[in-house]
């Protein structure tokens, strides 16, 4: 599917750097994934687009987190691969991947007294061995996390001290700080409140276009993935049901499918991007669109 | 550039500078050699190391035959009149070393296993290990079947066996900490219900012997003891350091530890082979010496203000507790000389208790 957007283009950001050489291609080939004896993911095809943002978005337990964690080689496939190059990711060195491809679960804990520098500091431990722990390299991987996470100041707090919002851009510090060209995201966003959500969707942006990096990352909502991502992927039941630009995965039938929910979409006033309104079975009293639809089944409120 | 970037010229380091404690990092150009400089931990551990040295070298003085405390060092490096000489050495040296080994190698094994399973409660004491050992050579003494064994042997083939079953049966798809705390729990009471069981049923003499053991003691202990313990942490010491910056990853949880290229499953069995080896041949030398598995390598962490247990400045501090515990008991009433074990479960006991009280508030649950 295409990539171009069908908003309006974005403004170029000032003195951005210029677009690295092509990151590596991610992409999996007929995966089968499962726990125990419950079988997730069947025979599932995708290819990451490599210096975009990208968002798997679908119901609970339709499998999204499942394929986070095998395109992260957390989770080994039953059949079928995960190819970064084309090389099968179970071929290649965990150091190796680890340099390539960094993994943020959902909500990991930090233990007790860790301060941020340390946590960040521990991103660089791909690149380390252990009679160069800590080299001009690593200091200034370091450094440019905390600067573009903002939490330079914070840099000598212990991690389990700070807010939630800190807290999560502490790990995506130290995510940066591993430098991988790929960065995998599971529910960056769990947890915050509004401000610290798109504070957080902000911030891995910037690392999109600044640096050039691919995120593909599992988000809950679905206005921030169209605001936020280049390209969608709807799941559903394990399997992809749409994927492509978010105007185009995100529509009214699309959304009916995925969520089981029936809703109106609109453009999202600050974005242009799609904005999606639930239906529900209530509140129906307004004068838009979705109220004269509806109308037939919940009288409309009269003065 | 974006504003944000760092200036031309290198700063010495972005964050500010605190105190002179503050970690900073080091750097050669020759051999390219970095890491981190710590000062607080390296402080901890030289104090730490100089007070157990002197209880060390305290209890080589203390006796029927008094030597004074710099002829004890003198006589340490070989230099003296024979009598002295011999005491020192020959009757004094193999307890002194012994309990400052197996403080080692305690304070040692509990940091790595509460490291791997970011839990302080998942100490070897706790999960099992020592209670194994236990009943091995219970069983052994109760039951006649020493096969010709000496106890330490068995009480070492005890704690391996115990930590092979509580690894096999915390296996699901891999061992997380969470599961081999738990398993280790159920498998430490049966072990301490089977042990039960046999000191109850076997004749009073035996169950006196048995219970001797058990206690974790250091009196009477001779150089084979201290020759095969030293051996093993010859080995078993720099395989845990070397293990030092998978600890640091594994402490992130292991989806985070792998993310950062580690090799989780098998440096979690490195590092379970290399806990359980040291506990084991520590507790084939002394007994299971209660607590200091569970206690130093806490008490360590926070005298050097790391977010993990030190393993080195961990053992250090066990060799202190197990030293001075030594001293406690040996001259706390005059004329009896106490088992080790009683003094450090009598110390460690409030750690235990302390450390619960502050998992529950701090709503981990230990």
């Amino acid at each position: 599917m295409s990539t171009t957007d069908s908003r309006t283009p974005r403004p170029a950001t000032p003195g951005s750097l210029p677009q690295p050489a092509p990151g590596p291609e991610l992409r999996a080939r007929d995966l089968h994934l499962g726990y125990d004896g419950r079988v997730v993911v069947r025979g599932l095809d995708l290819t990451v687009p490599t210096g975009r943002i990208t968002a798997i978005v679908g119901a609970n337990a339709c499998g999204k987190s499942t394929l986070l964690r095998a395109l992260a080689r957390l989770l080994a496939p039953r059949q079928g691969a995960v190819e970064l190059d084309g090389a099968a990711l179970r071929s290649i060195p965990t150091r190796e991947l680890a340099r390539t491809l960094g993994i943020l679960p959902q909500t990991p804990v930090a233990p007790e007294g860790l301060t941020v520098a340390d946590l960040v500091g521990r991103g660089r431990s791909p690149h380390q061995t252990w009679w160069r722990q800590w080299s001009a390299a690593d200091e200034e991987a370091v450094r440019s996390a905390l600067a573009a996470t903002g939490l330079t100041e914070l840099a000598d707090r212990p991690v389990d001290e700070l807010s939630g919002g800190q807290r999560q851009r502490a790990w995506i510090a130290m995510a940066v700080a591993q430098g991988t060209p790929v960065l995998l995201l599971d529910e960056p966003t769990t947890y915050l409140d509004l401000a610290h959500q798109i504070d957080v969707l902000d911030l891995i942006t910037d690392l999109n276009r600044r640096e050039g990096r691919t995120v593909v990352m599992v988000l809950h909502d679905l206005n921030q993935a169209c605001r936020y991502a280049d390209h969608v992927i709807a799941m559903k039941a394990g399997r992809i049901v749409a994927e492509g630009a978010p105007a185009e995965v995100v529509t009214e039938a699309t959304v009916e499918d995925v969520f089981d929910l029936r809703c109106r979409i609109a453009p999202d006033p600050v974005s242009g991007t799609p904005l999606v309104i639930p239906l529900g079975r209530h509140h129906h009293g307004g004068s838009g669109d979705g109220a004269r639809t509806a109308g037939d089944a919940v009288p409309a409120a009269v003065d | 550039m974006p504003a944000k970037s760092s200036p031309a010229l290198p700063a010495p380091s972005a964050l500010p500078a605190r105190s002179a404690l503050r970690d900073r990092p080091f750097r050669l150009a020759a051999p390219p050699v970095s890491g981190m400089w710590r000062p607080r931990l390296v402080l901890t551990g030289v104090l730490v190391g100089v007070g157990a040295f002197a209880l060390f070298c305290w209890g080589l003085a203390l006796g029927d035959y008094p030597v004074s405390l710099p002829e004890v060092v003198k006589a340490l490096f070989g230099v003296g009149d024979p009598g002295t000489l011999t005491v020192v050495r020959e009757l004094r040296l193999p307890r002194a070393l012994t309990g400052l080994l197996v403080g080692v190698a305690f304070g040692v094994s509990g940091a790595v296993f509460q490291t791997m399973t970011r839990n302080p409660l998942a100490s070897p004491d706790m999960i099992g290990l020592t209670e194994g050992a236990g009943t091995a050579v219970v069983a052994a003494v109760v039951l006649g079947w020493t096969g010709g064994l000496g106890l330490s042997t068995l009480g070492l083939l005890g704690a391996l066996a115990t930590a092979l079953l509580v690894y096999a049966l915390a296996w699901k798809g891999g061992a997380t900490g969470y599961r081999i705390i738990l398993v280790g729990i159920g498998v430490s009471w049966i072990c301490t219900s089977a042990t039960d069981f046999l000191v109850a049923r076997g004749n009073r003499f035996e169950a006196e012997e048995a219970l001797g053991w058990l206690v974790g003691n250091l009196n009477g202990r001779t150089w084979s003891q201290v020759d095969s313990l030293a051996v093993a942490l010859a080995v078993l010491l720099p395989a845990a350091l070397g293990m030092g910056r998978w600890m640091r990853t594994l402490q992130l949880g292991d989806d985070v530890a792998a993310g950062l290229g580690t090799p989780v499953q098998p440096v979690r069995l490195a590092l379970l082979l290399t806990g359980v080896g040291l506990v084991a041949f520590g507790t084939a030398a002394a007994g299971p010496v209660a607590f200091v598995a569970l206690a130093c390598p806490q008490i360590a962490l926070r005298l050097a203000g790391t977010s993990a247990p030190p393993p080195l400045v961990s053992g250090l501090t066990g060799a202190f507790v197990v030293l001075g515990s030594d001293l406690l008991a040996r001259e706390a009433i005059p004329g009896t000389e106490l088992p080790v074990g009683i003094v450090t479960g009598a110390l460690g006991a409030p750690v235990l208790l302390w450390l619960l009280i502050r998992a529950n508030r701090a709503g981990s649950g230990g």
